[in-house]
Protein backbone atom coordinates (compact mmCIF):
# COMPACT_ATOMS: atom_id res chain seq x y z
CA UNK A 1 0.00 0.00 0.00
CA UNK A 2 2.00 3.58 -1.13
CA UNK A 3 2.21 5.75 2.20
CA UNK A 4 0.76 8.77 -0.05
CA UNK A 5 -2.28 8.47 -2.55
CA UNK A 6 -2.59 12.29 -4.38
CA UNK A 7 -6.04 12.04 -5.60
CA UNK A 8 -7.85 14.27 -8.04
CA UNK A 9 -6.53 17.69 -6.34
CA UNK A 10 -7.34 20.70 -7.81
CA UNK A 11 -7.05 24.20 -6.32
CA UNK A 12 -7.85 27.79 -7.69
CA UNK A 13 -6.35 31.16 -6.65
CA UNK A 14 -9.30 33.37 -7.10
CA UNK A 15 -10.43 32.36 -10.93
CA UNK A 16 -6.58 31.27 -11.95
CA UNK A 17 -6.90 27.22 -11.58
CA UNK A 18 -3.37 26.38 -10.41
CA UNK A 19 -3.74 22.23 -10.00
CA UNK A 20 -5.59 20.85 -12.52
CA UNK A 21 -6.20 17.01 -11.58
CA UNK A 22 -3.07 16.34 -9.40
CA UNK A 23 -3.17 11.94 -8.80
CA UNK A 24 0.39 10.53 -7.96
CA UNK A 25 1.10 8.07 -4.98
CA UNK A 26 4.42 7.47 -3.37
CA UNK A 27 6.02 4.30 -1.79
CA UNK A 28 7.38 4.09 1.73
CA UNK A 29 10.83 5.26 1.80
CA UNK A 30 10.32 6.47 -1.74
CA UNK A 31 12.29 9.49 -3.12
CA UNK A 32 10.14 11.60 -5.34
CA UNK A 33 11.41 14.84 -7.07
CA UNK A 34 9.12 17.40 -9.03
CA UNK A 35 10.19 19.44 -11.67
CA UNK A 36 9.13 22.05 -13.84
CA UNK A 37 8.88 25.85 -15.26
CA UNK A 38 7.51 28.63 -12.53
CA UNK A 39 4.55 28.61 -11.87
CA UNK A 40 3.49 25.48 -12.88
CA UNK A 41 1.98 24.53 -9.78
CA UNK A 42 5.06 22.37 -7.81
CA UNK A 43 4.89 24.75 -3.98
CA UNK A 44 1.23 24.47 -4.53
CA UNK A 45 0.70 21.06 -4.53
CA UNK A 46 3.56 20.79 -1.45
CA UNK A 47 1.20 23.58 0.68
CA UNK A 48 -1.90 21.46 -0.58
CA UNK A 49 -0.55 18.54 0.95
CA UNK A 50 0.77 20.27 4.18
CA UNK A 51 -2.50 21.61 4.77
CA UNK A 52 -1.09 25.25 4.63
CA UNK A 53 -3.62 25.34 1.85
CA UNK A 54 -6.71 23.75 1.30
CA UNK A 55 -7.35 22.01 -1.89
CA UNK A 56 -11.07 22.61 -3.75
CA UNK A 57 -11.62 19.08 -5.13
CA UNK A 58 -9.62 15.92 -4.26
CA UNK A 59 -8.11 13.28 -1.60
CA UNK A 60 -5.30 13.25 -0.02
CA UNK A 61 -4.60 9.34 1.74
CA UNK A 62 -1.73 8.52 3.99
CA UNK A 63 -1.27 4.53 4.43
CA UNK A 64 -4.55 3.87 3.10
CA UNK A 65 -6.69 6.18 4.91
CA UNK A 66 -8.29 9.12 3.74
CA UNK A 67 -7.08 12.40 5.73
CA UNK A 68 -8.26 14.77 3.30
CA UNK A 69 -11.37 14.77 1.24
CA UNK A 70 -12.63 17.92 -0.32
CA UNK A 71 -16.23 16.51 -0.89
CA UNK A 72 -16.88 15.57 2.65
CA UNK A 73 -19.70 18.04 4.03
CA UNK A 74 -18.27 18.65 7.27
CA UNK A 75 -15.49 20.74 7.32
CA UNK A 76 -12.05 19.40 8.88
CA UNK A 77 -11.31 21.02 12.28
CA UNK A 78 -8.24 23.07 13.47
CA UNK A 79 -7.80 20.03 15.46
CA UNK A 80 -7.94 17.19 12.23
CA UNK A 81 -5.78 20.00 10.24
CA UNK A 82 -3.18 19.98 13.07
CA UNK A 83 -2.97 15.90 13.54
CA UNK A 84 -2.65 15.38 9.61
CA UNK A 85 -0.13 18.62 9.52
CA UNK A 86 2.12 16.20 11.96
CA UNK A 87 2.22 13.52 9.30
CA UNK A 88 4.29 15.56 7.21
CA UNK A 89 7.10 18.21 7.36
CA UNK A 90 8.12 20.77 4.97
CA UNK A 91 10.98 22.30 4.26
CA UNK A 92 10.77 25.85 3.40
CA UNK A 93 12.86 27.66 0.67
CA UNK A 94 13.33 31.08 2.95
CA UNK A 95 14.33 28.16 6.25
CA UNK A 96 12.19 30.33 7.99
CA UNK A 97 13.73 29.48 11.53
CA UNK A 98 12.23 31.24 14.66
CA UNK A 99 15.08 33.75 14.91
CA UNK A 100 14.80 34.45 18.81
CA UNK A 101 15.85 30.45 19.72
CA UNK A 102 19.28 28.94 19.41
CA UNK A 103 19.39 25.89 16.87
CA UNK A 104 18.75 23.37 19.32
CA UNK A 105 15.28 24.93 20.78
CA UNK A 106 14.85 25.53 17.31
CA UNK A 107 15.16 21.66 17.11
CA UNK A 108 13.18 20.98 19.85
CA UNK A 109 10.59 23.67 20.33
CA UNK A 110 7.72 22.14 18.37
CA UNK A 111 8.30 18.14 20.15
CA UNK A 112 8.35 20.02 23.18
CA UNK A 113 5.24 21.04 22.45
CA UNK A 114 3.50 18.54 21.22
CA UNK A 115 5.23 16.20 24.47
CA UNK A 116 2.77 18.27 26.72
CA UNK A 117 -0.55 16.32 25.38
CA UNK A 118 1.22 13.27 26.52
CA UNK A 119 -0.29 11.01 29.26
CA UNK A 120 1.98 11.14 32.43
CA UNK A 121 3.90 14.91 31.08
CA UNK A 122 3.18 16.33 34.32
CA UNK A 123 5.01 13.98 36.69
CA UNK A 124 7.73 13.10 34.11
CA UNK A 125 8.38 16.55 32.24
CA UNK A 126 12.07 16.56 33.65
CA UNK A 127 13.11 13.16 31.75
CA UNK A 128 11.24 13.78 28.77
CA UNK A 129 12.59 17.03 28.21
CA UNK A 130 16.07 15.39 28.53
CA UNK A 131 15.18 12.65 26.09
CA UNK A 132 13.51 15.32 23.60
CA UNK A 133 17.03 17.12 23.96
CA UNK A 134 18.95 14.35 23.62
CA UNK A 135 17.28 13.28 20.16
CA UNK A 136 17.45 16.41 19.29
CA UNK A 137 21.49 16.72 19.28
CA UNK A 138 21.45 13.86 17.67
CA UNK A 139 19.58 14.82 14.64
CA UNK A 140 21.23 18.12 14.53
CA UNK A 141 24.22 15.83 14.48
CA UNK A 142 23.12 14.21 11.55
CA UNK A 143 22.81 17.34 9.61
CA UNK A 144 26.84 17.67 11.27
CA UNK A 145 25.91 21.05 13.09
CA UNK A 146 26.75 19.66 16.63
CA UNK A 147 28.95 22.51 16.93
CA UNK A 148 26.53 25.16 16.77
CA UNK A 149 23.75 24.46 19.06
CA UNK A 150 23.68 27.61 21.16
CA UNK A 151 23.64 29.32 18.09
CA UNK A 152 21.05 31.80 16.59
CA UNK A 153 20.16 31.59 13.36
CA UNK A 154 21.41 34.83 12.46
CA UNK A 155 25.02 33.53 13.08
CA UNK A 156 24.37 30.85 10.76
CA UNK A 157 25.07 30.44 7.35
CA UNK A 158 22.04 29.91 4.70
CA UNK A 159 22.99 26.28 3.96
CA UNK A 160 23.58 26.04 7.88
CA UNK A 161 20.28 27.73 8.41
CA UNK A 162 18.47 25.05 6.06
CA UNK A 163 19.90 22.50 7.65
CA UNK A 164 18.28 23.03 11.30
CA UNK A 165 15.04 23.41 9.44
CA UNK A 166 15.78 19.96 7.84
CA UNK A 167 16.67 19.16 11.64
CA UNK A 168 13.63 20.94 12.96
CA UNK A 169 11.46 19.08 10.23
CA UNK A 170 12.61 15.62 11.07
CA UNK A 171 12.51 16.35 14.82
CA UNK A 172 8.95 15.43 14.53
CA UNK A 173 9.71 12.44 12.88
CA UNK A 174 6.77 13.23 9.86
CA UNK A 175 5.53 10.42 7.58
CA UNK A 176 6.72 12.30 4.44
CA UNK A 177 9.18 15.00 4.21
CA UNK A 178 8.95 17.37 1.58
CA UNK A 179 10.98 20.53 0.46
CA UNK A 180 9.98 23.20 -1.31
CA UNK A 181 13.39 24.31 -3.78
CA UNK A 182 15.18 23.74 -0.23
CA UNK A 183 18.68 25.38 -2.20
CA UNK A 184 17.20 28.01 -4.17
CA UNK A 185 18.09 31.17 -1.41
CA UNK A 186 21.08 29.65 -1.45
CA UNK A 187 24.16 31.36 -2.81
CA UNK A 188 25.99 28.40 -5.19
CA UNK A 189 28.76 27.32 -3.29
CA UNK A 190 26.66 26.92 0.27
CA UNK A 191 24.34 24.36 -2.17
CA UNK A 192 26.36 21.67 -2.00
CA UNK A 193 25.93 20.60 1.60
CA UNK A 194 22.19 20.47 1.98
CA UNK A 195 22.10 18.69 -1.45
CA UNK A 196 24.53 16.30 0.70
CA UNK A 197 22.27 16.07 3.84
CA UNK A 198 19.26 15.08 1.63
CA UNK A 199 21.48 12.75 0.03
CA UNK A 200 22.23 11.07 3.10
CA UNK A 201 18.60 11.29 4.11
CA UNK A 202 17.72 9.36 0.83
CA UNK A 203 20.12 6.40 2.05
CA UNK A 204 18.75 6.57 5.12
CA UNK A 205 14.98 5.36 3.45
CA UNK A 206 13.07 8.40 4.68
CA UNK A 207 10.16 9.18 2.14
CA UNK A 208 10.34 12.28 0.39
CA UNK A 209 8.93 14.45 -1.66
CA UNK A 210 11.64 17.32 -3.39
CA UNK A 211 10.82 20.41 -5.35
CA UNK A 212 13.71 21.31 -7.26
CA UNK A 213 15.65 23.29 -10.04
CA UNK A 214 18.62 21.05 -9.04
CA UNK A 215 18.62 18.25 -12.54
CA UNK A 216 21.74 16.47 -11.49
CA UNK A 217 20.59 16.31 -7.67
CA UNK A 218 16.98 15.25 -8.83
CA UNK A 219 18.74 13.00 -11.65
CA UNK A 220 20.61 11.16 -8.55
CA UNK A 221 18.62 10.87 -6.02
CA UNK A 222 15.36 10.37 -6.96
CA UNK A 223 13.44 6.92 -7.79
CA UNK A 224 10.81 8.63 -9.41
CA UNK A 225 10.60 12.32 -11.10
CA UNK A 226 7.44 13.75 -11.90
CA UNK A 227 7.34 16.84 -14.24
CA UNK A 228 4.47 19.37 -13.91
CA UNK A 229 3.53 21.65 -16.22
CA UNK A 230 0.60 24.11 -16.31
CA UNK A 231 -1.31 22.75 -12.80
CA UNK A 232 -0.76 18.75 -14.48
CA UNK A 233 1.93 16.26 -14.16
CA UNK A 234 2.72 15.84 -17.69
CA UNK A 235 5.52 12.97 -17.21
CA UNK A 236 6.29 11.03 -14.72
CA UNK A 237 9.33 8.59 -14.71
CA UNK A 238 12.71 6.49 -13.49
CA UNK A 239 14.98 9.68 -13.53
CA UNK A 240 17.05 7.69 -15.97
CA UNK A 241 13.95 7.55 -18.61
CA UNK A 242 12.42 10.76 -17.65
CA UNK A 243 15.64 12.75 -18.08
CA UNK A 244 17.18 10.81 -20.50
CA UNK A 245 14.06 9.87 -22.98
CA UNK A 246 11.52 12.62 -22.49
CA UNK A 247 8.29 11.66 -24.11
CA UNK A 248 6.30 14.89 -23.91
CA UNK A 249 7.42 17.90 -26.08
CA UNK A 250 7.17 20.36 -23.28
CA UNK A 251 9.54 18.53 -20.87
CA UNK A 252 12.14 18.29 -23.40
CA UNK A 253 11.87 22.21 -23.94
CA UNK A 254 11.79 22.28 -20.43
CA UNK A 255 14.88 20.24 -20.40
CA UNK A 256 16.64 22.31 -23.07
CA UNK A 257 16.18 25.67 -21.00
CA UNK A 258 17.21 24.56 -17.65
CA UNK A 259 20.25 22.50 -18.75
CA UNK A 260 21.65 25.08 -20.91
CA UNK A 261 21.47 27.38 -18.32
CA UNK B 1 11.31 78.38 49.79
CA UNK B 2 13.04 76.06 47.97
CA UNK B 3 11.75 73.25 50.12
CA UNK B 4 8.24 74.50 50.30
CA UNK B 5 8.66 75.09 46.24
CA UNK B 6 9.77 71.35 45.55
CA UNK B 7 7.38 69.76 48.41
CA UNK B 8 4.36 71.54 46.43
CA UNK B 9 5.90 70.22 42.89
CA UNK B 10 6.22 66.74 44.29
CA UNK B 11 2.22 66.87 44.85
CA UNK B 12 1.90 68.25 41.65
CA UNK B 13 4.20 65.62 39.94
CA UNK B 14 2.19 62.27 41.88
CA UNK B 15 -0.67 63.93 39.72
CA UNK B 16 1.46 63.76 36.98
CA UNK B 17 2.36 60.08 37.53
CA UNK B 18 -1.25 59.07 38.65
CA UNK B 19 -2.49 60.47 34.95
CA UNK B 20 0.76 58.92 33.65
CA UNK B 21 0.50 55.16 35.31
CA UNK B 22 -3.82 54.88 35.12
CA UNK B 23 -3.57 56.11 31.13
CA UNK B 24 -1.00 53.21 30.35
CA UNK B 25 -3.02 50.30 32.56
CA UNK B 26 -5.69 51.09 30.26
CA UNK B 27 -4.34 52.00 27.29
CA UNK B 28 -2.31 49.24 26.61
CA UNK B 29 -5.12 46.34 26.99
CA UNK B 30 -7.43 48.91 24.93
CA UNK B 31 -5.08 49.62 22.03
CA UNK B 32 -4.64 45.70 21.29
CA UNK B 33 -8.06 45.45 20.87
CA UNK B 34 -8.27 47.98 18.77
CA UNK B 35 -5.72 46.69 16.81
CA UNK B 36 -7.42 43.38 16.18
CA UNK B 37 -10.48 46.10 15.18
CA UNK B 38 -8.01 47.53 12.41
CA UNK B 39 -6.86 44.16 11.12
CA UNK B 40 -10.12 42.33 11.18
CA UNK B 41 -11.54 40.86 8.09
CA UNK B 42 -14.60 41.81 8.27
CA UNK B 43 -14.46 45.01 6.46
CA UNK B 44 -17.13 47.41 8.06
CA UNK B 45 -14.96 46.80 11.56
CA UNK B 46 -12.02 47.27 9.44
CA UNK B 47 -13.00 50.74 8.30
CA UNK B 48 -15.23 51.73 11.32
CA UNK B 49 -11.79 51.25 13.18
CA UNK B 50 -9.79 53.02 10.98
CA UNK B 51 -11.94 56.38 11.17
CA UNK B 52 -12.02 56.10 14.52
CA UNK B 53 -8.01 56.35 14.57
CA UNK B 54 -7.78 58.72 11.97
CA UNK B 55 -10.04 60.96 13.93
CA UNK B 56 -8.46 60.32 17.65
CA UNK B 57 -4.83 60.65 15.63
CA UNK B 58 -5.67 63.81 13.41
CA UNK B 59 -7.03 66.09 15.89
CA UNK B 60 -5.52 67.43 18.82
CA UNK B 61 -5.05 65.69 22.36
CA UNK B 62 -6.03 69.32 23.99
CA UNK B 63 -9.20 69.51 22.16
CA UNK B 64 -10.52 65.87 22.68
CA UNK B 65 -9.97 66.43 26.60
CA UNK B 66 -12.03 69.47 26.43
CA UNK B 67 -14.89 68.00 24.05
CA UNK B 68 -14.95 65.23 27.07
CA UNK B 69 -15.03 67.21 29.68
CA UNK B 70 -17.41 69.70 28.48
CA UNK B 71 -19.34 68.45 25.35
CA UNK B 72 -21.79 65.86 27.58
CA UNK B 73 -22.45 68.84 30.02
CA UNK B 74 -23.50 70.99 26.53
CA UNK B 75 -25.80 68.50 24.58
CA UNK B 76 -27.38 66.54 27.16
CA UNK B 77 -27.02 68.57 30.51
CA UNK B 78 -25.01 66.18 32.03
CA UNK B 79 -21.77 68.01 33.07
CA UNK B 80 -18.48 65.62 34.33
CA UNK B 81 -18.24 65.54 37.84
CA UNK B 82 -15.34 64.26 37.88
CA UNK B 83 -12.33 66.43 36.26
CA UNK B 84 -10.10 63.49 36.82
CA UNK B 85 -12.24 60.83 35.10
CA UNK B 86 -12.83 63.27 31.85
CA UNK B 87 -9.21 63.60 31.43
CA UNK B 88 -8.51 60.02 31.80
CA UNK B 89 -11.18 59.07 29.02
CA UNK B 90 -9.41 61.40 26.96
CA UNK B 91 -6.00 60.44 27.29
CA UNK B 92 -6.85 55.99 27.49
CA UNK B 93 -8.35 57.06 24.26
CA UNK B 94 -6.10 58.97 22.47
CA UNK B 95 -3.04 57.10 23.56
CA UNK B 96 -5.15 53.77 22.35
CA UNK B 97 -5.47 54.77 18.97
CA UNK B 98 -1.64 55.52 18.77
CA UNK B 99 -0.88 52.13 20.50
CA UNK B 100 -3.10 50.29 18.20
CA UNK B 101 -0.94 51.89 15.37
CA UNK B 102 1.79 50.46 16.54
CA UNK B 103 0.42 47.18 17.34
CA UNK B 104 -0.35 46.53 14.20
CA UNK B 105 2.31 47.82 12.66
CA UNK B 106 4.41 45.12 14.97
CA UNK B 107 1.65 41.60 14.08
CA UNK B 108 1.77 43.03 10.23
CA UNK B 109 5.76 43.16 10.30
CA UNK B 110 6.02 39.40 11.65
CA UNK B 111 6.77 37.16 8.26
CA UNK B 112 3.57 34.69 7.32
CA UNK B 113 6.62 32.27 6.81
CA UNK B 114 6.73 32.25 10.87
CA UNK B 115 3.28 31.05 11.16
CA UNK B 116 3.47 28.86 8.61
CA UNK B 117 6.60 27.00 10.05
CA UNK B 118 4.69 27.22 13.61
CA UNK B 119 2.18 25.06 11.49
CA UNK B 120 4.00 22.64 9.43
CA UNK B 121 5.29 21.49 12.63
CA UNK B 122 1.62 20.38 14.52
CA UNK B 123 1.29 23.57 16.69
CA UNK B 124 -1.71 24.78 17.91
CA UNK B 125 -2.80 28.81 17.02
CA UNK B 126 -2.46 29.99 20.75
CA UNK B 127 1.59 27.90 20.63
CA UNK B 128 2.40 29.90 17.75
CA UNK B 129 1.30 32.94 19.21
CA UNK B 130 2.76 32.49 22.26
CA UNK B 131 5.84 30.52 22.07
CA UNK B 132 6.92 32.06 18.41
CA UNK B 133 5.62 35.31 17.38
CA UNK B 134 5.14 37.23 20.27
CA UNK B 135 8.35 38.24 21.92
CA UNK B 136 9.38 39.37 17.96
CA UNK B 137 6.72 41.54 17.83
CA UNK B 138 7.37 42.86 21.39
CA UNK B 139 10.72 43.45 20.19
CA UNK B 140 9.56 45.24 16.98
CA UNK B 141 7.45 47.42 19.03
CA UNK B 142 9.74 48.38 21.87
CA UNK B 143 11.40 51.34 20.09
CA UNK B 144 8.26 53.48 18.55
CA UNK B 145 6.51 52.16 22.33
CA UNK B 146 9.18 54.04 24.12
CA UNK B 147 8.63 57.02 22.17
CA UNK B 148 5.27 57.13 22.30
CA UNK B 149 5.26 56.55 26.20
CA UNK B 150 8.05 59.33 26.47
CA UNK B 151 5.72 62.06 24.51
CA UNK B 152 2.67 60.83 27.46
CA UNK B 153 4.83 61.84 30.08
CA UNK B 154 5.03 65.37 28.92
CA UNK B 155 1.38 65.17 27.22
CA UNK B 156 0.07 64.90 31.11
CA UNK B 157 0.91 68.87 31.17
CA UNK B 158 -2.55 69.09 29.02
CA UNK B 159 -4.55 68.09 32.04
CA UNK B 160 -3.87 72.13 33.47
CA UNK B 161 -6.11 73.31 30.37
CA UNK B 162 -9.29 71.46 32.53
CA UNK B 163 -7.70 72.25 35.83
CA UNK B 164 -6.81 69.04 37.31
CA UNK B 165 -3.64 70.31 39.09
CA UNK B 166 -0.41 68.29 37.65
CA UNK B 167 2.87 69.26 37.96
CA UNK B 168 3.12 72.83 35.26
CA UNK B 169 -0.61 73.40 37.11
CA UNK B 170 1.39 73.45 40.74
CA UNK B 171 4.17 75.36 39.41
CA UNK B 172 1.87 77.96 37.82
CA UNK B 173 0.38 79.08 40.85
CA UNK B 174 3.73 80.41 42.26
CA UNK B 175 3.37 82.28 39.17
CA UNK B 176 0.39 84.23 39.96
CA UNK B 177 2.17 85.12 43.15
CA UNK B 178 5.01 86.33 41.37
CA UNK B 179 7.83 83.86 40.99
CA UNK B 180 8.81 82.51 37.67
CA UNK B 181 11.89 80.16 38.63
CA UNK B 182 9.47 77.24 39.52
CA UNK B 183 8.14 76.52 36.50
CA UNK B 184 11.54 76.37 35.00
CA UNK B 185 12.29 73.52 37.64
CA UNK B 186 9.50 71.18 36.51
CA UNK B 187 12.06 70.97 33.59
CA UNK B 188 13.91 68.78 36.09
CA UNK B 189 11.21 66.78 37.49
CA UNK B 190 10.22 65.82 33.53
CA UNK B 191 13.70 64.97 32.68
CA UNK B 192 14.51 63.35 35.80
CA UNK B 193 10.68 61.08 35.08
CA UNK B 194 12.11 60.10 31.23
CA UNK B 195 15.57 59.73 32.07
CA UNK B 196 14.34 56.67 34.26
CA UNK B 197 12.01 55.13 31.44
CA UNK B 198 15.03 55.58 28.72
CA UNK B 199 17.49 53.60 30.71
CA UNK B 200 14.58 50.96 31.69
CA UNK B 201 13.80 50.68 27.65
CA UNK B 202 17.12 50.66 27.23
CA UNK B 203 17.82 47.99 29.56
CA UNK B 204 14.40 45.83 27.51
CA UNK B 205 15.94 46.78 23.88
CA UNK B 206 19.38 45.37 25.14
CA UNK B 207 17.74 42.04 26.81
CA UNK B 208 16.12 41.50 23.26
CA UNK B 209 19.23 42.10 21.59
CA UNK B 210 20.38 38.60 21.57
CA UNK B 211 18.79 37.55 18.03
CA UNK B 212 18.44 39.83 15.32
CA UNK B 213 15.28 39.26 12.59
N1 LIG C 1 -1.24 33.16 -2.79
C1 LIG C 1 -1.46 33.21 -4.11
N2 LIG C 1 -2.42 34.00 -4.61
C2 LIG C 1 -2.66 34.05 -5.94
N3 LIG C 1 -1.98 33.35 -6.85
C3 LIG C 1 -1.01 32.55 -6.44
C4 LIG C 1 -0.68 32.44 -5.04
N4 LIG C 1 0.33 31.57 -4.91
C5 LIG C 1 0.63 31.15 -6.16
N5 LIG C 1 -0.16 31.73 -7.09
C6 LIG C 1 -0.12 31.49 -8.53
O1 LIG C 1 -0.24 30.12 -8.73
C7 LIG C 1 0.59 29.69 -9.79
C8 LIG C 1 1.46 28.55 -9.32
O2 LIG C 1 2.33 29.03 -8.30
P1 LIG C 1 3.37 28.10 -7.57
O3 LIG C 1 4.02 28.95 -6.56
O4 LIG C 1 2.70 26.87 -7.10
O5 LIG C 1 4.40 27.76 -8.74
P2 LIG C 1 5.77 27.02 -8.67
O6 LIG C 1 5.69 25.89 -9.62
O7 LIG C 1 6.12 26.71 -7.25
O8 LIG C 1 6.77 28.11 -9.24
P3 LIG C 1 8.27 28.45 -8.84
O9 LIG C 1 9.13 27.47 -9.57
O10 LIG C 1 8.48 29.83 -9.36
O11 LIG C 1 8.39 28.36 -7.36
C9 LIG C 1 1.38 30.91 -10.23
O12 LIG C 1 0.78 31.37 -11.43
C10 LIG C 1 1.20 31.88 -9.13
O13 LIG C 1 1.15 33.19 -9.64
MG1 LIG D 1 7.63 27.39 -5.92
Amino acid sequence: MPILEVQELEKCYGKTPVLKGINFSLNKGEVLSIIGSSGSGKTTLLRCINFLETAEKGRILVNGKTIFDADVEKPHTLEEKRQNQLMMGLVFQSFNLFPQYNVLENVSLAVKLLAKSRPGFKQNKKQIYAQIEEDARAIIDRVGLSDKLENYPCELSGGQQQRVAIARALALNPQILCFDEPTSALDPELTGEVLSVIRDLAKEHITMIIVTHEMSFAHDVSDRVIFMDDGIIAEEGAPDILFKAPKTERLRAFLSTVLSR
Amino acid sequence: MFIRVTLSLLEGFSTTCLIFVLTLVMSLPLGLIISFGSMSRFTPLRWLTKVFVWIIRGTPLMLQIITVFYVPGLLFDTPVKSRMTALLIAFVINYAAYFSEIYRGGIESIPKGQYEAGQVLGMTKTQIFFKVVLLQIIKRILPPMSNEIITLVKDTSLARIIAVGELIRAAQDYVTIGYIWPLFYTGVFYLIFCGVLTLIFGYLEKKLDYYKG
